[in-house]
């Protein structure tokens, strides 16, 4: 059994200012669950598609059966045998569950070869369908399945291709704990058919139903890789994790003021379920959790781009109803989105315009035209102040760096000058030094009084940059920590931890 | 990015006029009747109805939607303005007692015409997420059809002299349909480049997303964008319709696509949050010289036809490329 189906050796792949993997070995064996861990940014999804050909890596080696292969494309790696099951399942969701099984060679009709043969096709589906045990009619629209037989659907097709490795990036994501079970029997059904399985999540619970081996990766390194009976919980946070200093924040102690917004018992049905928290003037509260624990949710009802069913919301003591962004900048607050490209930037219009395009009622004159002597001097002002890099201010702004395009947000909501400054992932993507000038203006801010809430996945961000921690998972708050009382492992086990009230649906 | 040198720089940027130049220079060397002011006034009047339209369908196009509809909006336009001013010794008026109303009053409900059904096409496209090339093919269809309730696909002749001046008079030598295109394009660039309004086009076409989390209301700015575009198409019907001195539930029939082929050819970007009315202007000017130059030329019309398509596809190749390039 010692022999291995797959094995990738010393794997290397930069991205532009990030080594995301940086030399990492791996193997795989027939019939074994292979978990693979780490955070948030360690490189699990990176190793993966380096595997199916998304993203091929920039050296190392890929071995299959024995013999070393290169993998241009995702359609390559499934004729070698990889399958990979997506977070995102991406099906043609109009067509029928047998088409989009056999999309892209479709079986057809001997003579002509360019009419589809659907008898066959139809009757291979059910064929494997019932071999599975799944009980779907190959006719029905994809469209009417829930996320869990979608995916049941996706490894139907892998095994159609007699995939030899399945990958899971993070399936039980959206499922219900019923569908997770119907999950694992499915991937018995795998181990039972010889099939390697590489199964990426963040759940500590579900490795120790479902693996047979665990490997952690942590800054694109391979930490550890032991079959998961000589884990345990804490092994495995430690080993993702590690042991790193906080290392190059630039923390200056602000004077911490009095209560300035005060939440109580938020719920948003299906996300967020009774949270309540307040910030201090001058505060920095770092939001900690794992994707899906409903952190950017949380910001995003907060600035009124979600509705909440019930709870309040109170700035210096004065309930505020917040129903839409434009409500929520007349309170006093600026947002910084999670995701620069989708929520952030305008990418063909200018660094200028990108900069006032949230404060463009106070450049009013005569309360309808612009005062474009006065945008021109506040942008020049905060270039200089945020240090952005750009050759003109007339410049579009997608041909700005990650770093620069980041800093013309923050200049954005700093000219709204609000009190309460959300900031949801305020360094993702962007290369070391632009990080620590964010970083130095953030607790700038902080110092001149501004409360700020930080959103970010980044352990040592959030050690280094908060004042008080508040953990949240599955969508309600687990801890709230002082700075002191804060380490690495406390807030992911508050992360990991299952809220002992109420559970969200 | 590439390093362009300068004058890469240049014909990248102001190619659009470049081409306006060419073409007005090699005309006038072939057809010595081009180059006479008399012919450029023609060409000037032909393509200020549809000039306006392009203009008012850019500000769709620019938040990343596009409007069908201000064709049908031009003949409904023209059939209600009409019927408001026709000769009261006409026996066979559309309102037979109708007393005699100031023309401004035509105008007037012209134009609330053609800014209501703007304003229901934005109110739809925004409220119910339906893809505005829907939504404006459906008013499309439907404002033509009142057009033609309203008049039984008859004529509306014999409208009365005062009214049918706006079309026909002139200022000097300029006509003032002419002089109204200027207008509209200056009011049309001052509104995209210096007000708040404008800003909010560009932002939802670029970026919806960001838009809202901006603080802009994307919703009433949509409705004031199709407003916007169903004026302009107002604007344009009531021209038309004085000058043609009668109205007609036809007129403007597929005057939307011209509109949205000027624009195109102008730079606007149907990816949105790019466009300019300078621009608009040039791909307008370039389709009427085209359509005059080929006429002067005794090149078939169906050819030119071909020529026109040609043109259009080719304009965005460009575009597209230009833009590609600079990611």
């Amino acid at each position: 059994m010692e022999e291995y189906i797959l094995e990738m050796k010393n794997i290397v792949r930069t991205f532009p200012g990030v080594r995301a993997l940086n030399g990492v070995d791996f193997q795989a064996k027939r019939g074994f669950v292979h978990a693979l861990m780490g955070e948030n940014g360690a490189g699990k999804s990176t190793l993966m598609k380096c595997l199916v050909g998304i993203n091929p890596p920039d050296s190392g080696e890929i071995c299959l059966k024995g013999e070393k292969v290169t993998i241009p494309n995702p359609h390559e790696a499934l004729k070698l045998g990889i399958a990979m099951i997506y977070q995102e399942l991406n099906p043609v969701a109009e067509r029928s569950v047998m088409e989009n099984i056999w999309l892209g060679r479709e079986p057809m009709l001997r003579g002509f070869g360019v009419l589809v043969d659907h008898k066959t096709m139809y009757e291979q589906t059910r064929q494997l369908l019932k071999e599975l045990e799944i009980d779907i009619d190959p006719k029905i629209k994809v469209k009417e399945l829930s996320v869990a037989k979608m995916q049941m659907i996706e490894i139907a097709k892998a095994i159609s291709y007699n995939a030899d490795v399945v990958i899971m990036d993070e399936p039980t994501s959206s499922l219900t704990p019923n569908e997770v079970e119907h999950l694992f029997s499915m991937i018995r059904k795998l181990k039972a058919r010889n099939v390697a399985v590489i199964y990426i999540t963040h759940k500590m619970e579900e490795i120790f139903t479902i693996a047979d081996e665990v490997t952690v990766l942590r800054d694109g390194n391979n930490i550890t890789t032991n079959p998961i009976a000589e884990m345990t919980i804490d092994s495995l946070i430690t080993a993702m994790v590690g042991r790193r200093l906080t290392e190059m924040f630039p923390k200056m102690e602000s004077g911490i003021g009095g209560v300035k917004l005060a939440v109580h018992n938020i719920e948003v049905p299906g996300l967020l379920h009774d949270v309540s928290f307040d910030l201090r003037q001058g505060e920095i509260l770092g939001v900690a959790g794992l994707v899906g624990a409903g952190r950017t949710e949380l910001m995003e009802t907060l600035f009124g781009l979600r509705h909440k069913s019930a709870g309040e919301i109170l700035i210096d003591g004065t309930q505020v109803e917040i129903r839409s962004p434009s409500d929520a900048i007349e309170a006093g607050i600026g947002f910084l989105t999670e995701d620069r490209r989708l929520n952030g930037i305008i990418p063909v219009l200018s660094v200028k315009v990108n900069t006032i395009v949230a404060n463009l009622r106070n450049y009013l004159r005569y309360g309808f035209f612009l005062n474009l002597k006065k945008i021109q001097k506040d942008c020049e002002d905060y270039k200089d102040r945020l240090k952005i890099r750009t050759p003109a201010l007339d410049t579009v702004i997608q041909n700005l760096s990650g770093g620069n395009q980041q800093k013309v947000l923050v200049a954005r909501w700093l000219l709204t000058n609000p009190d309460i400054l959300i900031l949801d992932e305020p360094t993702r993507g962007i290369d070391v030094g632009a990080k620590a000038e964010i970083h130095t203006i953030i607790t700038k801010l902080a110092c001149e009084g501004k409360s700020i809430i930080m959103v970010s996945s980044e352990m040592p961000e959030i050690l280094g940059m908060s004042d008080r921690i508040l953990v949240m998972s599955r969508g309600q708050i687990t801890a709230i920590l002082d700075r002191k009382d804060a380490d690495q492992e406390t807030i992911m086990r508050y992360a990991a931890a299952k809220a002992n009230n109420n559970q969200v649906a | 990015m590439a390093q362009q040198s300068g004058v890469g720089k240049f014909i990248n940027k102001y190619a659009i006029f470049i081409v306006l130049v060419a073409m007005v220079v090699v005309l006038s060397f072939l057809s010595p009747a081009f180059l006479t002011p008399q012919n450029l006034i023609n060409v000037l009047i032909t393509e200020s109805g549809r000039g306006i339209l392009a203009i008012g369908v850019a500000f769709t196009i620019i938040s990343r939607g596009i409007d069908l509809s201000v064709g049908s909006i031009v003949s409904l336009t023209s059939v209600i303005a009409a019927s408001l001013v026709q000769e009261p010794s006409y026996s066979a008026r559309i309102f037979p007692n109708l007393p005699l109303l100031p023309p401004i009053v035509a105008v007037l409900a012209g134009l609330a015409a053609g800014t209501v059904v703007g304003m229901t096409n934005g109110a739809l496209i925004a409220y119910t997420a339906i893809p505005p090339f829907i939504a404006t093919l459906g008013s499309m269809i439907i404002a033509r059809g009142l057009a033609l309730i309203l008049t039984n696909a008859y004529p509306v002749p014999m409208l009365r002299p005062e009214f049918k001046i706006i079309g026909q008079g002139s200022l000097g030598p300029i006509p003032y349909v002419v002089i109204v295109f200027a207008l509209v394009a200056i009011v049309a660039y001052i509104i995209l480049g210096y007000t708040r309004f404008g800003k909010n086009v560009y932002a939802i076409g670029g970026n919806v997303n960001a838009a809202k989390t901006s603080g802009i209301k994307v919703h009433k700015n949509l409705v004031a964008i199709y407003a916007v575009s169903g004026f302009c198409a107002s604007i344009a019907g009531i021209l038309i319709t004085a000058r043609a001195a009668s109205g007609i539930a036809t007129l403007g029939n597929n005057y939307e696509l011209d509109a949205i082929a000027a624009a195109t050819i102008g730079g606007t970007s149907h990816t949105g949050g790019i466009g300019t009315v300078p621009g608009i202007i040039a791909g307008i000017l370039i389709l009427g010289i085209l359509n005059n130059g080929l006429l002067l030329l005794g090149i078939s019309p169906y050819l030119q036809q071909v020529i026109k398509g040609i043109i259009i596809v080719g304009a965005v190749i460009f575009d597209m490329r230009k833009n590609a390039r600079q990611k």
